[in-house]
């Protein structure tokens, strides 16, 4: 099979994993060395495609031959895509000479499950080997790891790769039993332990060999500065409640760089188990908002989603949601608040924050100063007060407040209802709600 | 009124700002002039330098800030920055820069931030065409064209510098070319896209690639857009299949939509799945974690 239509079909098998990033990696460059490539600081996007995404690291499988039946995926074993298979070489020159051309920031590489889970890991480090070692590559290496493999072969995946993943794929093992037989979420926990064990030795280490002064400097060793995953939304009937202590949990006892949520896709060949539906991109959004506020925000989970309302609201972001359950906690005077009740204003983002503690040390703001820092003042004015400002009792009590903040009547027709069988129409609709 | 005569370049504002401020001269007195524009018609008034007064000191955050102001191609740039630094020093406001809601503040900040994402977008967007080998040291050489929007070669190329060391390369611009040989990073005067090499035989791979990663599933043309504005699109091998990509995605997913539902297919008799049966860890262990719901 000629290169181009390989690239075709296994770049098409890697495209429904969201992780795509290319940032947090120790910083390194072409500079001292024989090869190309940098890495450190924020990651780039070198392109868009027209879903809305970046571009940013070739993501390929090395197979998309699969032994697993996992049912949201195109490369599962009852599929009857065409399969294909790349040779190490031609994944390692094709790298590069993308990479030379600036198009992309690395390689995120994955494959599908053959043989057995040792033998196809060996082949994926093979190709990260053949970078780092024959070609002095310095860019960014995006490792995908299977929770079954063995510990000596994640340790070597991690002293090449920058970033390594185990996807979690679904929040519960009811979900993993129905839809992907033949993963267990203990299994991908414990690898994961396994991976955060060896991330944070091998920091220990390096901040050991820093210390150590006045001897010729011992050489840190290197491994992947950190382990993402990614739950797949919306192919089983887990609330968001569900989905985000999930993720709470992977942030907290396994500490995840970044949990993606991947809004169950249409592929080409659907399973009789699980019927394509439209993509549930507005749940999706809502999550990463929710996912951002746990991470940087200081919110819990069940502040998000408490018990009385398991699942997000599609048509208001998760913060403003909160603010109008918790109104007794406003309005927030801007002048005195300290940070972490500023971070719960809907419309004050952590940058406006810093900037309002920043200026209110020169003067008392008034409403002209939050428009300067482009704080949007009509999502903001009802939650806080400023030297002129107080906003009247009456609108926070107010039953119709949060009918101010819908979108316009436009999008309120579509239906979002991600359970909802849908028609083909519906699909084409919810693909058009833009954010 | 002073005319102060300057290369619209950060080198060429500091020293004359430094000059100026040195004199006590007010932001209102001062023209500042694009010396490589109108500089035959006008000639530059004199600056008395007060010499009994001390030495200002330029405060190092705000030389920082105005390196990249400068690079912006608002023409006010210029004015605002000196009435910033006048205002820092000679002013006494010293915590100026701390102060996010002053508007000459503010105004430098949002430069600033402009600048810096088309320095992170040239960074992005430069796409590097192979030319040739140097026989005697074999190494590569790949030429790009590029048209920022503000004047960031110099700010930019530091960094293919260090990504790029160990093949030579040149980034052509309007305003100034940058060329790395292994050695120095020389920058040369701007060129006309004519210049460039039009294409590279590895687009027509990196286009399959940029088609094969698009779901048709999830079109979302605005967001595309925000991130990669339009002005971009005739400098990227890959945007001229945008258009034909955006048109196809409806059929495409009708496809999908239509197509039947697949049947199981039986696991092979594989020793590794069935091993997977026994192998799932102790759950008693697993679950001490699990998730409170
Ligand atoms: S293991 Fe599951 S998700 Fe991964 S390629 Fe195979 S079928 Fe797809």
């Amino acid at each position: 099979m000629e290169l181009m239509r390989k690239l075709e079909i296994l770049a098409d098998a890697a495209k429904y994993d969201a992780s795509c990033a290319s940032s947090g990696a120790q910083r390194k460059d072409s500079r001292t060395g024989k090869g190309v490539g940098s890495t450190g600081g924020m990651g780039i996007c070198h392109s868009y495609t027209p879903d809305g995404r970046c571009v940013s690291l070739l993501k390929v499988l090395l197979t998309n031959s699969c032994l697993y039946d996992c049912h949201y995926c195109i490369n599962r074993r009852s599929s009857d895509v065409q399969r294909a298979r790349f040779t190490p070489e031609e994944v390692v020159q094709l790298t590069l000479d993308f990479y030379k051309r600036n198009y992309i920031e690395g390689l995120f590489l994955s494959s599908g499950i053959v043989r057995n889970a040792d033998h196809t890991m060996e082949q994926v480090i093979e190709v990260a080997r053949q970078l780092r070692e024959v070609h002095d590559f310095r860019g960014y290496i995006h490792l995908k790891t299977i929770p079954e493999a063995s510990q000596a072969l994640i340790d070597k995946a991690g002293t090449y790769a920058d970033r390594i993943s185990i996807n979690i794929e679904l929040p519960t093992q009811a979900s993993l039993d129905q839809l992907a037989p033949e993963k267990n979420i203990a299994n991908t926990k414990v690898a994961m332990n396994g991976i955060r064990a060896r991330i944070d030795e091998v920091q220990d280490a390096r901040k050991q060999a820093r210390r150590i002064m006045g001897r010729p400097r011992a050489k840190p060793p290197t491994f992947a500065t950190g382990q993402s995953t990614q739950m797949i939304v919306g192919a089983d009937t887990s609330s968001d409640s569900v989905v985000l202590h999930r993720a709470d949990e992977l942030y907290r006892d396994h500490r995840l760089r970044r949990v993606y949520y991947g809004g169950f896709s249409p592929i080409p060949a659907p399973s009789v188990i699980l019927p394509i539906k439209p993509p549930p991109l507005v749940r999706e959004h809502r999550l990463y908002q929710a996912d951002w506020l746990l991470r940087f925000y200081g919110f819990g989970v069940s502040e998000l989603v408490p018990q009385s309302h398991p699942d997000l609201d599609l048509e208001l972001d998760p913060k403003l949601s909160w603010a109008l359950r918790n109104r007794a906690l406003f309005p927030v005077d801007i002048n005195r608040a300290p940070r972490d009740l500023l971070w719960r204003v809907p419309g004050l983002g952590t940058v406006n924050v810093e900037r309002i503690l920043s200026a209110r040390r020169f003067s008392r703001l008034h409403l002209a100063d939050l428009q300067r820092m482009r704080v949007s003042l009509k999502k903001v004015m009802p939650f806080i007060m400023t030297a002129d400002h107080r906003p009247r009792v009456a609108t926070l009590e107010n039953d119709h407040l949060r009918l101010q903040f819908l979108p316009g009547p436009r999008q309120l027709e579509f239906d979002f209802n991600p359970k909802a069988s849908a028609t083909a129409a519906d699909a084409l609709m919810v693909r058009s709600g833009q954010l | 009124m002073i005319t102060a005569l300057i290369d619209p370049t950060f080198d060429s504002w500091l020293k004359k700002a430094r000059e100026l401020l040195q004199g006590g001269v007010y932001p209102e007195q001062i023209d500042w002039v694009d010396a490589t524009r109108e500089a035959s018609l006008l000639q530059e008034g004199p600056i008395r330098p007060k010499h009994d007064a001390p030495a200002v000191k330029v405060p190092s955050d705000f030389v920082q800030l105005a390196e990249t102001v400068c690079a912006h191609r608002d023409e006010r740039r210029f004015a605002v920055l000196y009435r910033l630094l006048h205002r820092l020093t000679l002013g006494g406001e010293r915590h100026l820069l701390k102060h996010p809601s002053d508007p000459d503040t503010r105004q430098c900040q949002i430069w600033a931030k402009a600048v810096g994402r088309d320095i992170h977008k040239m960074h992005a967007f430069v796409r590097f065409r192979l030319i040739g080998t140097d026989e005697p040291t074999g190494r590569e050489q790949f030429v790009a064209w590029f048209e920022p929007e503000h004047r960031i070669v110099k700010l930019a190329c530091p960094f293919f510098q260090k990504r790029f060391a160990n093949m030579d390369w040149s980034i052509l611009t309007p305003d100034e070319c940058a060329i790395w040989d292994g050695e120095t990073l020389a920058y040369l005067p701007g060129v006309s896209r004519l210049e460039a090499p039009p294409a590279d035989a590895h687009d027509d791979l990196w286009r399959t690639y940029y088609r094969s990663v698009f779901n048709p599933a999830r079109l979302k043309v605005q967001a595309m857009q925000s991130e990669m504005p339009v002005k971009y699109w005739k400098n990227l091998p890959e945007a001229q299949i945008i258009p034909s990509l955006i048109a196809g995605s409806d059929q495409r997913v009708q496809r999908m939509l239509s197509s039947p539902e697949r049947p199981l297919k039986p696991a092979p008799d594989n020793a590794y799945l069935h091993s997977l049966k026994t192998r799932r860890a102790n759950p008693s262990v697993s679950e001490t974690h699990s998730p409170t719901h």
